[in-house]
C-alpha cells in the first residue's frame, strides 16, 4: 500500500498529492511517469511525476478531476493509501546541453512543466516559462515557476490577469523579438502542443512534447499507448513519453484520446450516483 | 484389470451456446468416479514413455495408479513434488504433443487422459486443502536468488529453489503475480481464483513476491546483485511486446493488440465494466487476426463480450494453425467463424476515427518457407471488404527490451530473445533466463521446464562458488 502523506487542493479541480513510494522516489527523474490503481476494482492510470523527494521517499502527483478514477482519487485524504503505485516508467527527459530554453505549460500540463523548468535551471540553463490558464482562478504553481525560471509569462484565455491570449501568442512574441531558444519543451493538452509545434517548426527550433495517452501496463506490453512518430508506430510508455514534437501525428493522437468517451461518461455517471447514495 | 476402452472418457463441459455467454470455466473436468475410470486405462508401462514427454518430469504412471486406488491427495503430492502448478498444467498444457503423444494406449485408440487426471488431482487437493500435510519450509541455506517475472517460468524456478533452501524474491511489474496466466489466458479456460491458490502454494514454500516492481526501471539487474546482495538472478520476463501487421489503419480506434484486449478483459476485469473501472470496446462484428491459442482466446472473449459475429482471419489453412486442436474446436462450437487463407491488407475507418471495415486478400499456399510450412501468397485481384467495428491483432509477441537495454553485458538475439544455453545460463555470470524471454512465445509448460532446469543450474552455480 502507498500512503498519501500530503494532499493540497491547488484549485477547485486540480489537486496535489504526495505519495509514500520509496522505490519509485529513489530512481525518479523529470519526464518520467507512474501508474496507480486505487483499489481492486480500479483502473490503472498514468500520471506524470510532478516532483520527487528521495530523502522522504515520496513522489508528488498533480491531477485534475476529469474522469471516474481522478474523481475517486479526490475522495481520498492524507493518511489513506493507494493499492498500487508503480514507477518510474518511461524514459527521462533528455535535456543535456540545453543552454536557452522555453518551457511551455497549458492547464494541468503546468504541473509537469514545473519540474522540467526546475531541472533545466538547476543544470545552468536560462529558462523562460510560458504558462496558460483559462482564467485567474485556475492558476497554479506561479511562485514555484517564478523560482524556476529567468522570465515567467502567464497568459489567460479570458485576459483576467491582464494578459489575454494563448501560450502560443506569448511564444510567438518572444520568437519574433529574436529570442534564440535552442529548445522548446511543451506540455499540456494535445491541441496546445500541436499549436506550439506548428509555431516553432518554421524557426527550426527543437521542440519536445510529453505525450500522455491511454495506457494499461506502462511497460510496453499492451500497445494501447501507440502513436505515429515520423511515420512509425511508437509506444509512449517505453519509447517516450517525450518525443520530437515536429514528428508526432497529433491528429491521430487526438482521435485516439477519444476512444473511450462513451464509456468514460458511463463510468463517471455511475460514480456520481454512488457519491449521492446509489449502490456500487 | 485395465479398462480397455479405446476412447478417452470425455470431461464434463458447459454447452457451447450457454458458455459463449459467460466467463465461467468451459470444462468442468472429471468427478472422482470418472477419474478412477479413466485412470484404469493406464497400463503402468515400466519404461513410462509419457514421463519423457513431460518437461517437468511428472511421475505420470505413479500418480495415475494412486488415483485409481482412490488415494487422491497422494496423487496430488506426487505431481506437486516435480510440478509447482498442477491445476494450471492440467488445463493449459498441450498434452496431445507431450505426455499423451507418447502414451502406448494412443497407438490404437485415444491416449490416457493424463491432463484431465492431473487436473482432477489438483482440484481435489484444493478442495481438501485442510487435509494436506503442511508444506515444510526447507532448511535455509542463507543464499538469495532474485527472480524477475512471476509467470510460469519464474514461479517454477522460485518454487524449486525455495525447496532447496534458497531465500527467493520474485519481482513482478504488474500489480498481480502470474504473468500470462493472469493477463493473457481467459477466466473461462483458467479461473483466476485457481491461479491465486496455486501461487499461494508457491508462497507457502517461503517465496516472497514483490508486485509493482519493474526491474530495469525501479532497480537494475546489476543493483540486485551488487547492492541488494542476491547471489544469482533468474530472468523469466516472457514475451510481452505485441507485434503489429504494419498495415494502414492499425492505429484507428477499435484496433487492439491481443495483449491489450485480453489484459483489459482478464487482468482488469473489463467484462464486469462498469462495476470495474476499465472499459473495452467490443462492437457487433469483430475480426481477430492470427491462428494461435491467443487468437482463439481473443475471439472467444469477444463472443462472450456480446459480439454477434466473430471471425478469425488466418493466412494459411487450418492444418497450419498453431493453436491447439481442442481450442480451435471449442471456438468453432461457440460460433466463431474461421476465415482461412485470408490476410488483411488495410483497416478502414470513418471520419470519427473508428474502425468501419477491413480489406482482406485471399491467399494460396506456395513453396515451404524456413518454418517448413507452405508460404502463403496473395491471389491477385481477390480483395474483399469485411464490415468490422473491432479488430484484434494476435500475430505474436516479442520479448520486452527493457532488461536488455538496462543490463550491460546481457547478450540477446537480433529479435530480442535473451541468449541462454541449455541450462539457462546467459552471457552474464550468475544470471540465468528461461521461458518466452529466451525462446519467443511458446507454451506455459515449456517455460516451466526452463524454470526448472535453471533452478538446478543456479543451485550448481552457487554451490561451486
Amino acid at each position: 500500500m502507498y500512503r498519501i502523506v500530503q494532499k493540497r487542493r491547488l484549485h477547485e479541480t486540480v489537486t496535489l498529492m504526495e505519495i509514500q513510494a520509496p522505490a519509485v522516489a529513489r530512481k525518479a527523474l523529470p519526464g518520467q511517469f507512474i501508474i496507480l490503481r486505487i483499489d481492486e476494482e480500479g483502473e490503472r492510470i498514468p500520471l506524470t511525476i510532478a516532483d520527487f523527494d528521495r530523502e522522504r521517499g515520496t513522489i508528488t502527483i498533480i491531477y485534475q478531476k476529469v474522469g471516474a478514477t481522478t474523481m475517486r482519487l479526490d475522495e481520498l485524504e492524507e493518511g489513506d493509501s493507494l493499492l498500487d503505485f508503480v514507477g518510474p516508467l518511461g524514459k527521462p527527459s533528455e535535456t543535456e546541453g540545453i543552454r536557452r530554453a522555453a518551457v511551455i505549460g497549458g492547464g494541468l500540463g503546468v504541473a509537469i512543466a514545473y519540474p522540467q523548468a526546475k531541472a533545466l535551471t538547476q543544470a545552468g540553463a536560462q529558462v523562460d516559462v510560458i504558462v496558460g490558464f483559462r482564467n485567474t482562478q485556475l492558476m497554479i504553481l506561479l511562485e514555484e515557476l517564478k523560482q524556476a525560471s529567468k522570465n515567467l509569462y502567464v497568459m489567460t484565455d479570458d485576459g483576467s490577469n491582464g494578459h489575454k491570449g494563448f501560450v502560443t501568442s506569448a511564444l510567438q512574441e518572444r520568437l519574433e523579438a529574436g529570442e534564440a531558444y535552442d529548445c522548446v519543451i511543451a506540455i499540456g493538452p494535445l491541441p496546445m502542443m500541436k499549436a506550439v509545434c506548428d509555431l516553432t517548426k518554421p524557426y527550426g527550433i527543437r521542440t519536445i512534447v510529453s505525450m500522455n495517452p491511454i495506457m494499461i501496463d506502462g511497460t510496453g506490453m499492451c500497445g494501447g499507448c501507440r502513436l505515429t512518430v515520423d511515420g512509425k508506430t511508437r509506444f509512449a510508455c517505453v519509447d517516450g513519453p517525450d518525443f520530437d514534437g515536429h514528428l508526432v501525428d497529433f491528429d491521430e493522437a487526438i482521435s485516439r484520446s477519444r476512444m473511450y468517451k462513451t464509456q468514460e461518461a458511463q463510468s463517471m455517471q455511475r460514480h456520481a450516483c454512488r457519491l449521492t447514495g446509489g449502490v456500487r | 484389470m485395465p479398462n480397455m476402452s479405446l476412447k478417452k472418457l470425455p470431461a464434463r463441459e458447459q454447452d457451447p451456446h450457454v458458455r459463449n455467454q459467460n466467463f465461467l470455466e468451459v470444462s468442468q473436468g472429471y468427478d472422482a468416479a470418472m477419474a478412477q475410470e479413466e485412470a484404469a486405462r493406464c497400463l503402468s508401462c515400466k519404461n513410462a514413455p509419457c514421463v519423457q514427454g513431460c518437461p517437468v518430469n511428472v511421475q505420470i504412471p505413479h500418480f495415475i495408479r494412486l488415483i485409481q486406488e482412490g488415494r487422491f491427495l497422494d496423487a496430488y503430492e506426487t505431481i506437486h513434488s516435480t510440478n509447482a502448478l498442477p491445476a494450471i498444467c492440467g488445463r493449459v498444457c498441450p498434452q496431445e504433443t507431450q505426455c499423451e503423444a507418447r502414451c502406448v494406449r494412443g497407438i490404437k485408440g485415444d491416449p490416457v487422459g493424463i491432463g484431465r487426471l492431473e487436473r482432477f488431482a489438483a482440484d481435489y487437493a484444493m478442495e481438501h486443502e485442510a487435509e494436506l500435510p503442511a508444506a515444510k519450509p526447507a532448511q535455509a541455506n542463507g543464499k538469495r536468488v532474485a527472480v524477475i517475472g512471476s509467470g510460469p517460468a519464474g514461479l517454477t524456478c522460485a518454487g524449486d529453489l525455495a525447496r532447496k533452501g534458497y531465500d527467493v524474491t520474485v519481482f513482478e511489474a504488474l500489480h498481480t503475480p502470474g504473468g500470462v496466466l493472469v493477463y493473457g489466458i481467459p477466466e473461462f479456460r483458467l479461473p483466476k481464483a485457481l491461479v491465486r491458490r496455486e501461487i499461494a502454494s508457491v508462497e507457502k514454500l517461503g517465496v516472497k513476491i514483490e508486485p509493482n516492481m519493474v526491474v530495469g526501471r525501479c532497480i537494475s539487474l546489476e543493483e540486485l546483485m551488487e547492492e541488494e546482495g542476491f547471489d544469482a538472478v533468474f530472468i523469466g520476463t516472457g514475451a510481452g511486446l505485441p507485434n503489429f501487421q504494419n498495415i494502414p489503419g492499425e492505429n484507428l480506434n477499435g484496433v487492439y493488440s491481443a495483449n491489450e484486449f485480453l489484459t483489459r478483459i482478464n487482468l482488469m476485469k473489463a467484462y464486469r465494466f462498469p462495476e470495474t473501472d476499465t472499459p473495452v470496446r467490443v462492437e457487433r462484428n469483430v475480426a481477430v487476426v492470427g491462428g494461435g491459442n491467443v487468437a482463439m482466446d481473443a475471439a472467444r472473449c469477444a463472443k462472450r463480450m456480446g459480439a454477434e459475429n466473430v471471425s478469425i482471419i488466418y493466412r494459411r489453412s487450418r492444418k497450419e494453425m498453431p493453436a491447439r486442436a481442442e481450442e480451435i474446436e471449442h471456438a468453432i462450437e461457440e460460433g466463431i467463424q474461421l476465415r482461412l487463407l485470408t490476410n488483411p491488407v488495410r483497416i478502414d475507418g470513418g471520419e470519427d476515427g473508428f474502425v468501419k471495415s477491413m480489406t482482406c486478400v485471399e491467399m494460396e499456399l506456395g513453396e515451404p518457407d524456413a518454418s517448413g510450412r507452405r508460404r502463403p501468397v496473395p491471389k491477385p485481384g481477390s480483395e474483399f471488404t469485411l464490415d468490422v467495428g473491432t479488430v484484434v491483432i494476435a500475430i505474436g509477441n516479442r520479448p520486452n527490451p527493457l532488461l536488455r537495454d538496462t543490463t550491460p553485458g546481457l547478450q540477446t538475439q537480433s529479435w530480442g530473445g535473451i541468449i541462454a544455453d541449455e541450462s539457462g545460463a546467459t552471457s552474464k555470470a550468475g544470471v540465468y533466463a528461461g521461458g518466452d524471454a529466451v525462446t519467443g512465445a511458446a507454451t506455459v509448460i515449456l517455460a516451466m521446464g526452463a524454470g526448472k532446469k535453471a533452478a538446478e543450474a543456479i543451485d550448481a552455480y552457487i554451490h561451486k562458488r
